[in-house]
């Protein structure tokens, strides 16, 4: 084990699978010569070169869509786009190219490309550099959505996402490049779909991803202090979805709360809340509950994006609400 | 002369060109009597571009084009059984069944293919450039895009970093003056399209696009720069749409004294006369019947052909569990 930050984690992940296979390129805006806004690409360009570790001009609709045919065409990219505002930039390369090809060509192709880009709020930077679209994402059928929330997860989900021969969006959260934890070393991989138990418990099952693990953590915290045993589900995965993680749990407490950091309406706690009606409505003694963002803009001043973010307290004031 | 095609690759050409041009009539005619299904886009009059762009490339060599790919897919090589029962949704199409007239691909043979979100096809192509380039292979990617793509924002990025980077791509625009219903003039300030590319620092030359060995000559010349490492090069075809915007086009807004004056200029006619310095009547009259025999066939065949069933697709699933 070695200790490690977020960053640091992902830039291990970047630079052993460059090692490993050759067709492994990177390209995004500042990645190289700077080593990326966020430093997750940092020295890559020194070691690979700049054939493999590309800057690229502010160009998110045409990288996109090149990482997708370059995948289809014996490379495996990794693009960055810088933030998941940007997004919605990419959609055409998403919704009307990446995701259909592999079926509606019959399996001719395969489409081994990873998007990686960060969202959240938390840090100042305004209704355009702050948003979490997990849910925009996560609605595309042939995409894989995943959102690590620990350093670990962080270095073997990315592994995985690389080997992977579907398009992976890689959602990582500008709040959680800096936090520090152990880390295996070596060749270690984290499945894709498959959720982990943060933090066990008997009263009421928390399902998050990203940095809402961390405060799904909190709150389990702060309900232990009341007696109540919270278990905390970091789903990772948002598409394919564990559901037998989801199904065990809820049996367990039979109760659910579901947070996301992105909004609420037709948001992936939308999502969240009918998968467990639908698959675990026997073992449910009340409504599921959503913890999300309120259906606004997120503002810049800090004392109104506080007001908007999900948080511990208000995950733990839902998880009272439904236990009664 | 450099580039020029020796006249037995003319008369594939050609022969080619009379494949798509019957396919065409073929569709239309099976349209009329209600036996196809949503909307298809014909190619009739712009035979030479496709097919001419791609008789310079190598089986190995890739090609995107646009939703009216018909050319580029029997230039590129498919075979005409496959393409039509795909447009009739069979089983036995190229895809199965599950894409469509305006969405052909057959990866073996470079064609990573149609594509129906107009614009999208440069940046395809481009990025199959860029794979080339990672993996060092000589290898050409080509993209035939259209006049009404050549609007989209998109074209403009993936120019710039294919000139950047300096991708082997090829762009062939294929100018039909038409972008849906509204002509060229109503869309764009300037009339000759690849003027834009000095912008890039890319080379651009424009040609007759009915002209199949004009097309050959000059895109033959763009390839070769390509595989050199030079980078991208533009080569503009002007043709014209003689058929409407697809099968539900109501039309009326084609001018019939243009319709007339191209259809002097055919790319059909045009090759015909060339070949005649090379290739006696009776050769041509050959090629001729044995073309329109090979599509005949391959209609009659493909209409037999079983239609697919239905089956969810694992990898689409939203649970791990199933995947």
């Amino acid at each position: 084990m070695a200790l490690m930050r977020y960053a640091e984690a992902l830039n291990a992940a970047l630079r052993e699978e460059m090692q490993a296979d050759p067709s492994v390129f990177l390209f995004g805006e500042d990645i190289g010569r700077y080593g990326g806004v966020f430093k997750v690409t940092k020295g890559l360009m020194e070691e690979f070169g700049e054939g493999r570790v590309r800057d690229t001009p502010i160009s998110e609709q045409a990288m996109t869509a090149m990482a997708v045919t370059a995948a289809m065409t014996g490379t495996r990219p990794v693009l960055e786009i810088m933030y998941a505002d940007f997004i919605p930039l990419t959609l055409d390369a998403l919704v009307n190219q990446a995701s259909i090809y592999n079926y509606i060509w019959n399996g001719q192709v395969k489409m081994p490309f990873v998007l990686r880009t960060q969202g959240g709020g938390g840090a100042g930077a305004g209704a355009q550099h702050s948003k979490a679209l997990d849910s925009m994402l996560a609605h595309i059928p042939g995409i894989k959505v995943v959102a690590p929330s620990t350093p670990a997860d962080a270095k073997g989900m990315l592994k995985a996402a690389i080997r992977d021969d579907q398009p992976v969006v890689f959602l990582e959260h500008k709040l959680l490049y800096n936090t520090r934890a152990e880390v295996p070393e070596g060749d270690v991989i984290v499945p894709l779909g498959k959720a982990a138990t943060l933090r066990p418990g008997t009263d009421v099952s928390i399902f998050a991803t990203s940095r809402m693990v961390v405060e799904a953590g909190k709150a389990a915290g702060l309900l232990a202090a009341d007696g109540i045993s919270a278990e905390v589900i970091d789903l990772r995965s948002l598409r394919p979805l564990d559901l037998a993680a989801i199904k065990a749990s809820v049996a367990r407490t039979n109760h659910a709360v579901v947070v996301n950091e992105g909004w609420s309406f037709c948001g992936y706690v939308a999502e969240l809340s009918a998968t467990i009606m639908d698959h675990c409505f026997d073992d449910l003694d009340a409504p599921v509950a959503r913890v999300a963002l309120p259906d606004m803009p997120i503002p810049y001043s800090e004392p109104l994006e506080n007001a908007m973010l999900p948080n511990a307290e208000k995950i733990a004031a839902t998880a009272r609400k439904v236990l009664g | 002369m450099k580039n020029a095609p020796s006249p037995d690759e003319h008369l594939e050409m050609y022969r080619k060109m009379l494949l798509v041009r019957h396919l065409e009539e073929g569709l239309g005619a099976l349209h009329k009597e209600g036996r196809t299904r949503g909307p298809i886009h014909r190619c009739d009059g712009q035979e030479a571009v496709g097919v001419a762009a791609t008789a310079v490339l190598a089986q190995g060599d890739k090609v995107a084009t646009t939703h009216r790919g018909h050319a580029v897919y029997v230039g590129k090589g498919m075979q005409m059984r496959p393409i039509i029962a795909e447009i009739f949704g069979r089983a036995t199409g190229a895809c199965g069944g599950r894409a469509g007239h305006m969405l052909v691909a057959e990866a073996d043979l470079g064609v990573i293919g149609g594509n129906a979100i107009v614009g999208a096809g440069i940046p395809a192509a481009a990025g199959m450039a860029l794979s080339m380039q990672v993996r060092g292979e000589k290898g050409v990617a080509m993209c035939v895009f259209g006049d009404g793509a050549a609007q989209t924002g998109i074209c403009h990025e993936a120019m710039n970093m294919a000139a950047l980077w300096k991708l082997p791509v090829v762009f062939v625009l294929e100018h039909n003056q038409f972008g849906l219903t509204v002509p060229t003039e109503v869309q764009s300030p300037v009339a000759d399209l690849s003027i834009r590319a000095a912008g890039y620092g890319i080379p651009a030359v424009i040609v007759d696009g009915n002209d199949a060995v004009a097309v050959y000559r000059a895109v033959a010349e763009a390839a070769d720069r390509a595989r050199r490492g030079e980078g991208p090069s533009m080569v503009e075809c002007k043709t014209y749409r003689l058929e409407g915007f697809s099968t539900s086009d109501m039309g009326g807004y084609q001018k019939p004294e243009d319709i007339a004056a191209w259809k002097e200029r055919d790319p059909l006619t045009v090759a015909r006369r060339a070949l005649a310095s090379a290739f006696d009547e009776a050769r041509l009259a050959e090629v001729e019947a044995a073309a329109r025999d090979e599509v005949a066939r391959a209609f009659a065949e493909a209409l037999a052909d079983p239609l697919p069933e239905f089956a969810v697709d694992a990898a689409c699933n939203p649970y791990s569990e199933a995947v």
